[in-house]
Parts: structure tokens; sequence; C-alpha cells
């Protein structure tokens, strides 16, 4: 089938970007998006044209490296698909496909549709965490985890730290993120320790980075990949309310 | 005589380990400060003995080319990870573990360091709860098991089909733990160019920033080298596409053995390749062969959709040829199996290269809940991915590159061959022999992380603790950085007509067809000859475009794709060394009557160890050879 494409360019972080056109006639139903922008790629670099960069590594929606905008969508069309799964049988021949970086204060775009999360990285820094050394644990049966817990706090680790969230909020804010592993160590009785601390910081963190505030619009749900539900802000905020009271004591 | 000395302490089997901790030499906490040490990779080898390192006091520089540590390939990993203790009260042991390894692995393995893997394997699950990890309980909230192929005991921890990741995460928050109390230093988004040996010792590594282009220089008093496997050399893999070999192969070129290099595991239960374009294989995880039976028509060209062919004309040629383990035969004897189907022109499919994994029966006999319960999410993704529902048609699979129990050759301590360069995870040969069993690869790289590496760097550091980093102005340095900018201005100089990417299709094409899953002479000639001359097109024909002081993802694939070319020179020399069978190295000419891998015990139990003699050169090859002083050796068989 016949596509046209319209990509943003920028060429560094500095530089100003613009949208570019490209068509390719020769699409195939059965390509995945990735390997459609591979073929363009193939093309351009013959033609003697530069490449658009952008990120991907595992093409299995677990590492989070991909992160295209596609027609207004994080992660383009699909519920609970990331970028490396979307496939071009979900286009029409002739279609125009218009494909953005992720945009937000906190990820500056650093070339075409790659951006910088390093602010992901740093909020996981600021408590992400427990605090215990290798050769210090205990015996994992020793603290019973029970299953209901345990698959709660597995639907929230399972965030692949992709930043969809982030570039769907019309604040760019990074609750959901937050929110995931907040709820995923405070579900767990190893977690409960530094609970309060993590919330506090993570929080903290997140506004000094740069990060809008969460608003309830839910649309962080919506474009998830992993389905990480706006259930989990609701127990961040709980977390966070009940240490800013215990603080304040 | 040869070089080689694996440094396996004295006594025996199970005391061997901790009486090395004993015994070992100690690194005072006042001078961990006073040391650097380099980590390269962030997967589940590279964060844990990173994060592990740096809680002892040691200075730690980490190195990962993704933009976060966190999406290091181990992230993908599904079906679990192993740890012998015994909680469903089977029967396992450490022992257990450690014979079925060595079994599993087709007796090419050193009994020291797999007992040794074995040992850790429980204190990596304590630890890795104690992160945060959410393994899958029992009701009561016990730790809940699996079973995985090879053995008779259920002792795989999982936690859904994703525990590499949640493994992963677990290593990468207690690294970010140490970045935020500076004890570690990340840098990601740095692809290692280079080790640099200073006086015969590794004291640092050569790296291009991937935002800016610039060429650093990082010294350290150690390296550890955790830079994961290269099965991507067949370019269609089931590893991440940028997975890669170049860090071993620079190391290689500076004087560290290869173990094995033709030890490639083919992974039989994988989304065939279904158009030109592909660029990555998916895997569809080992239990589902638990519950799917695996088939192709009886007739030859056999177009029919799979509905439409009664059973009496169905080939279910596993249980055919090995009644006894029948779909569950291992990775390397059911990947062979289809692949003899499919030569015969038995295969299904567009493009006649796939079987079928047929649920019909499972779900006729147990419901479609609870096959849904069991593999739901694999079934999503292999309907993502080709648009057709397992529930209702037989899913399509075909064998693929998966894993190299090759790597680095390292001793007991995973020291390579360079003092003060050492090799963890899937980078070095180490507990796999010549093929690994499911759920021990994370199990292997965490251990080595957490509660190995810690132990055997600080054993070497103790040496060190005089000894200044060396200056990143020393000659050595300057030396390295000239000759890896000088290769990446060839690389843009160049300025033929083809991709690197297209080069690394071809070479892929080249190993699949004559170093993958079944190999002889002929073969392995024809594609030594095939490499040379594909070095010499891609080294006068590579077109790459931009500059190097910028974002370049081509540039940084051409430097990869160099790499593997090298590579597949050694693999193809160590798999026409090896002219027996075994485990996943399957040589055509050394099977029994009746068509099953036959092993040549008296000539070939040793692990081949290749020496690099300079560019173009045939490598020299050193012998470890293999005692087995705890098992009995025994032919492998699942008839
Ligand atoms: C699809 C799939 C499923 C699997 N499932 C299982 C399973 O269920 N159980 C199991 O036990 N095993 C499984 N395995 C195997 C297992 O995942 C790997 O063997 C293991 O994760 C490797 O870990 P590692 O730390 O050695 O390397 P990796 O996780 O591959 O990490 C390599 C690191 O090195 C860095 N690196 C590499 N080269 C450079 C360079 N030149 N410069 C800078 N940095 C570099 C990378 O950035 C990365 O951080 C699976 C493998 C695959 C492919
Ligand atoms: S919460 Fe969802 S969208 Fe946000 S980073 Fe995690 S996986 Fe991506
Ligand atoms: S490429 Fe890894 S999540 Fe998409």
């Amino acid at each position: 089938m016949k596509i046209k494409l319209n990509i943003w360019k920028q060429a560094n972080a500095k530089a100003k970007g613009k949208f570019e056109k490209y068509e390719l006639d020769d699409v195939d139903a059965e390509m995945s998006f990735l390997e459609m922008l591979d073929s363009l790629n193939e093309k351009l670099i013959k033609e003697g044209k530069e490449p658009v960069a952008f990120e991907h590594d595992c093409h299995e929606a677990i590492c989070g490296c991909c992160s295209l905008y596609i027609n207004g969508h994080p992660h383009g069309p699909g519920k609970e698909t990331a970028t490396c799964q979307v496939h071009m049988r979900s286009f029409k021949d002739g279609d125009t496909i218009t494909v953005e970086p992720w945009r937000a204060k906190s990820f500056p775009v650093l070339k075409d549709l790659m951006v910088d999360r390093n602010a992901f990285d740093k909020l996981m820094a600021a408590g992400g965490f427990i605090s215990i050394d290798a050769g210090q644990a205990p015996d994992a049966n020793a603290n019973l985890v029970g299953k209901i817990d345990a698959d709660k706090a597995f639907d929230a680790a399972a965030c692949i730290g992709c930043g969809a969230c982030v570039a769907a909020c019309k604040n760019s804010s990074a609750t959901l993120f937050v929110a995931a592993k907040v709820s995923q160590l405070a579900l767990l009785p190893q977690g409960k320790v530094e609970a309060k601390r993590r919330a506090l910081n993570m929080v903290a963190k997140m506004d000094e980075l740069g990060f809008g505030s969460c608003t309830n619009t839910g649309a962080c749900e919506v474009e998830c990949p992993k389905g990480i539900g706006i259930d989990f802000i609701a127990k961040l905020n709980r977390e966070y309310l009940c240490a800013s009271f215990s603080e304040a004591e | 005589m040869s070089k080689l000395d694996a440094k396996i302490p004295k006594g025996p089997l199970a005391e061997k380990w901790s009486k090395y901790k004993a015994t070992q030499k100690l690194v005072s906490p006042n001078n961990r400060k006073k040391l650097d040490i380099i980590v390269v990779g962030t997967g589940i080898a590279g964060a844990p003995a990173a994060a592990s390192l740096a809680e002892m006091g040691y200075n730690v520089k980490v190195f990962c080319f993704q933009d976060s540590a966190r999406r290091a390939h181990s992230v993908a990993a599904q079906g679990g990870i192993n740890a012998a203790r015994n909680n469903k009260n089977d029967g396992d042991s450490v022992y257990r573990l450690f014979y079925d390894m060595i079994k599993g692995g087709d007796y090419r393995a050193r009994e020291a360091n797999v007992y040794r893997a074995a040992e850790v394997s429980s204190d990596i699950i304590d630890q890795l709860t104690a992160q945060g990890v959410p393994f899958a309980r029992e009701y009561g909230g016990t730790l809940a098991n699996r079973t995985f192929g090879g053995v008779q005991v259920s002792r795989t921890n999982y936690a859904q089909g994703q525990t590499g990741q949640q493994v992963l995460l677990g290593g990468y928050s207690a690294l970010k733990r140490q970045v935020a109390l500076g004890k570690a230093k990340m840098f990601s988004r740095q692809q290692m160019l280079d080790v640099v040996v200073i006086d015969g010792k590794a004291r640092g590594i050569i790296t291009r920033n991937l935002v800016t282009g610039e060429i650093e220089r990082h010294a350290a008093h150690a390296v550890v080298l955790a830079t994961g496997g290269y099965g991507t050399i067949y370019y269609l893999s089931t590893l991440a596409v940028q997975s890669n070999g170049s860090a071993a192969m620079q190391a290689f070129r500076k004087g560290a053995f290869f173990g094995n290099p033709s030890f490639i595991q083919i992974h039989p239960t994988c989304i065939p390749v279904l158009n030109e374009y592909q660029s990555k294989l998916t895997l569809m995880s080992e239990s589902l062969r638990n519950d799917g039976r695996i088939w192709v028509p009886k007739a030859e060209g056999d177009k029919r959709k799979a509905k439409e062919i009664p059973d009496e004309e169905r080939d279910y040629f596993l249980e055919r040829r090995y009644p006894a383990f029948g779909n569950l035969v291992p990775r390397d004897v059911a990947s062979r199996a289809a692949k003899e189907r499919c030569d015969n022109g038995f295969g299904v499919g567009k493009t006649g290269l796939a079987v079928f994994l047929d649920f019909r029966d499972a779900v006729a006999k147990q419901g479609k809940k609870v096959i849904k319960n069991k593999y739901g999410n694999l079934f999503a993704m292999y309907e993502k991915i080709t648009g057709d529902s397992p529930y209702e048609t037989p899913m399509m699979i075909y064998p693929a590159g998966h894993y190299t129990m090759g790597g680095l050759w390292v001793d007991y301590n995973l020291m390579t061959t360079i003092p003060g360069l050492f090799a963890i995870g899937e980078a070095n040969f180490s507990e796999h022999g010549a093929n690994r069993l499911g759920a021990s690869a994370l199990m292997q790289g965490a251990g080595d992380g957490y509660f190995i590496a810690p132990y055997t760097v600080s054993n070497y550091l103790a040496d060190e603790i005089s000894n200044k980093v060396p200056s990143t102005d020393s000659p050595e340095f300057v030396e390295a950085e000239k000759n890896v900018k000088a290769v990446l201005d060839k690389f843009l100089s160049i300025n033929g007509t083809k991709t690197a990417s297209s080069f690394h299709k071809r070479l892929g094409h080249i190993m699949w067809t004559y170093a993958g899953m079944q190999r002889n002479a002929e073969g392995l000639k024809k594609a030594s000859e095939m490499i040379a001359e594909l070095k010499k097109e891609f080294w006068n024909d590579l077109k790459i475009p931009g500059k190097t002081d910028e974002i370049n993802q081509e540039l940084e694939k051409a430097s990869r794709v160099a790499d593997f070319i090298d590579l597949a020179e050694l693999i193809v020399t160590d798999a026409l060394n090896r002219k027996e069978s075994c485990g996943a190295h399957f040589r055509e000419e050394s099977r029994t009557e009746g068509g099953e891998a036959m092993r040549i015990d008296d000539k070939y139990s040793f692990v081949a160890a290749w020496e690099y003699q300079g560019e173009d050169k045939e490598p020299k090859l050193h012998k470890e050879d293999l005692k087995f002083e705890n098992i009995e050796v025994k032919v492998r068989s699942y008839k």
C-alpha cells in the first residue's frame, strides 16, 4: 500500500524542528510500524538523505524504548499497545500518518523523534527503591505476601517507563509513573518501612524536574501501553497525604 | 604449554566456594573508596554487580548504550528464574540443579562454576524479593513455582510472563539507590568502543557519547563486562535489535580468550519470519509446549488450512520421534526436528518455514478459561503480531537464534585472561556448556552480579590498593582513542552504496544457513569464504550518512556490524574445529545411526578458548580440559 508520512525532523536539542513529508509506495500490511520506518530510512540513506532518528530495541513492548506520537496518540492506534506492536494493517492504503516525538518540558527532544527521558531515572533515584544491601536479605518466605497483594503489586510494577503517560497528559505530569512505583512498593510488606519517605521524595522530585501536576483527566490511563490504571494515583494520593500528616506531627 | 588456568579452588565440590570466601584477599572498607571500578552493562548481571560493589564502598562507573539502565535486554526475559530452594518438597537440591545444568549442557561446562551458580541461586530470590520484586505467590503468601523443560522438579520462580522485567527492575532500583548516594555514577547512551590495557592489566575503556558523539576516556582499577549475548549475529533473533558482540570482540582483540564461540542456542518456539523487512523474531515461551502439540501435515506441500487437515493426516513429529519426552524434548532437539520437517518440504505457512503449535486438544480438554489463565498474555502477544488467535487456529512457530552459551573465557574468579578484566552474565562462556536450560540465564547473571563478582573483584583489587588509577592521558589511552576515531572516520569516508543493516542481514543469512542449527565441514568452509568476501565488500561499499559528532544511529550500527563480521569468522572457526555434535552444536558428520547427535568425549571434552593473533589471522586454540569428578558422563537420550 501507499503511505504518506509527516514526520518531525529536528537536528538536535537546540535546533528548531519542522515537519518533513515522505512517501512510501510499497508498504506491506504485515510490516510493523518500526519496520516501515526502517524501510523509509534504508531508502533515504540510499538517496543520500538524512535518515529519521527514532528509538527502539526489544520490539516486544517491554523495554520502553519506543516512543512515537502517532496521529495524535502516544504509541499510536490500539489499546494497551506500544509503538513496537503497531502494525501497518492498522492503516489504509493512501493514509497520511503524522509522527512526532513525546512533547513535554521534562523530556527535551534530542533529535527527530528521540527525547531525553533521563528525568524518569532521576525520579527513581529519588526513592523508587527499597534500601537493602546485597547480603542482608531475609528469606523470601519469611514475609508472606498474599496472592492478591502480590498480583496487584505486579500490575503496578508492569510499567515499562516509556513516558507515554507524560506525553498524553495536557499538564505533562508524571503522576501515573510515580504512582505505579509508589503503589508497587507500598503494597509489599518489605516496601512499607520506607513508604512515607518514598512518596514524599518522589512527589517533590517530580515538581523539581518540571513535570506538571495531576488534574485527574485520565488521559494517561487511556494511552498507557501496560494498562496501568489511575486507581494507583488514588493510592499514591493516600500514601502522600498520610505521609504529609505524619511529617507535620 | 597453554596459558589457561581456571584457578579452581582445591577441595570437595560443595566446599570450594565457602572455602574461597573464607580465605580470599579482602579490601578494608577504608581502602575501598580509593578504588574505582567500571561496569559496562546494566542487565541482570551488570546492574546488580554495580549496585553491590557500590554498596561495599567502591567507586563505580556504570555504562549502557540505552537511554536508561532499565532497558537492558534482560528486561525481555519471560518465563522465570531458577533456584534450588526445594519449595515444593519435591527433592530439589543444590546438587540436583548442578546435575541438571551439567547434563542439560551436554557435559561441556566446568563443574566448579556450575555448582557455585546452583549454590547461590536461593540467595538471589531472597535478595530480589527484599528489593521489591513481586514474584508470584500462592494464596497463603509463600512463593509459587513452575516447571521448566529438561528437569523433573518445580524450581522456577516467576512474575507472570515478565520475570526478566521484574528482576531487572530489582537490580536497577538498587543501582539507582547507589546513584542517589553518590557511590555509583551512571553513564547511559554511551557505546564502549575499546578496552584499555596498561602493563598487561585492564585499566579503562574508550566510549562514544551517543548524544554528542564525543569520544571519552574512562580509567579504573578494574573493568567488569556485563554486555550480554551476541545471538543477533543471525540478524533475526529473539534478542533486542541493538544487542551485540562488540565489547567481547574488543576484549578479544586486546588479548582476552573467547570460549566456545560457536555454542549458540536456537529456540524452537518463535514466531516465524513473516516478511523480508522483518527486523526481529518474537519468542513464544517454552512453557507453551506443556499444552501445545507440534505438528506438520503428513503430505508434502499440503497447503490446506490447519482446521481442514484431519488428525490421521497430521504428523505429530516430536511425539512420533521421541515418545518418552514428546513435545517436551530439550530446545536443541525440538529445533532440529522442526527444521528437518521444513527442509524436506513439510513446513506450513506462506514461506513453508514454520510448523504448527496446536492448542485444539488442550482447549477441548481443559476449557478456554484454563488455557487463557496459563497463556493469556502470550496468546495476546501472538495475536498482536500475526493477527491470528491461537484459541481458534494453531500458532505457527519456527526456531530462532536465542542465547549464546559461548562468550569470553573466564576462570573461577570470572576474570578473563586479561588481569583486571572480568566478564559476567551472558557475556562470559561459563555455566551452560553446549546448551542452556530454561530459566537459568537470569539465575546465572544475577548470581554473578550479586554474589560472586563482589567477592572475586575484591580479591583482585586487594593487590591494587597502592596503585593509583592511571591518568587518561597515558599513551595507552591516547593510542586507543586514536584507533577508535580512525575506525569511525573510516566508516564515514567509505561513502559506498550499501547500508549497515543490509550487511548485517546478509551476514545473518550466511550464519543461519551454514552455522545455525545444523553444521557440516563443507558448509562451514563455504561460510568462511562468504564472510571474508562480505567483509571486503563492507569496508569498500558501506554507506553511513551524517557526521561523527552528533547522534548518528547508522554509525552505531556500522560499528556493531563490523564486529559481528569478525565474530562470525571466529564462530565458524570454532564450529569447524569441533567435529562432534554436542548440545546446540550439531555437526552432521557426527550422529548416531538413528540420526541423533553424537558427542565424542575422548576427543572433545574441553572448552575451546581462542586467542587473537592479529587482523585476518587464524586465532590460536587453547584447550581447557573438562574433568567430571562429581557426575557420571552419559549419553543424552530423549527417545
Ligand atoms: C526473549 C528472551 C527471553 C528470555 N527468557 C529467559 C527466561 O525466562 N529465563 C532466563 O533465565 N533467561 C531468559 N533469557 C535469557 C536472559 O534474558 C539473558 O541471558 C540475560 O538477561 C542476559 O543478561 P546480561 O545482564 O548478561 O545482558 P543484557 O541484559 O543483554 O545486558 C547487556 C547490557 O550491556 C550493555 N552493553 C552491551 N554492549 C555495550 C557496549 N558496547 N557499550 C555499552 N554498553 C553495552 C547494554 O546497554 C546492556 O545494559 C531470555 C532471553 C530472550 C532473548
Ligand atoms: S505508567 Fe504506562 S505510560 Fe507511564 S511510563 Fe509506565 S508504562 Fe509508560
Ligand atoms: S521497542 Fe521495547 S517497548 Fe517498544
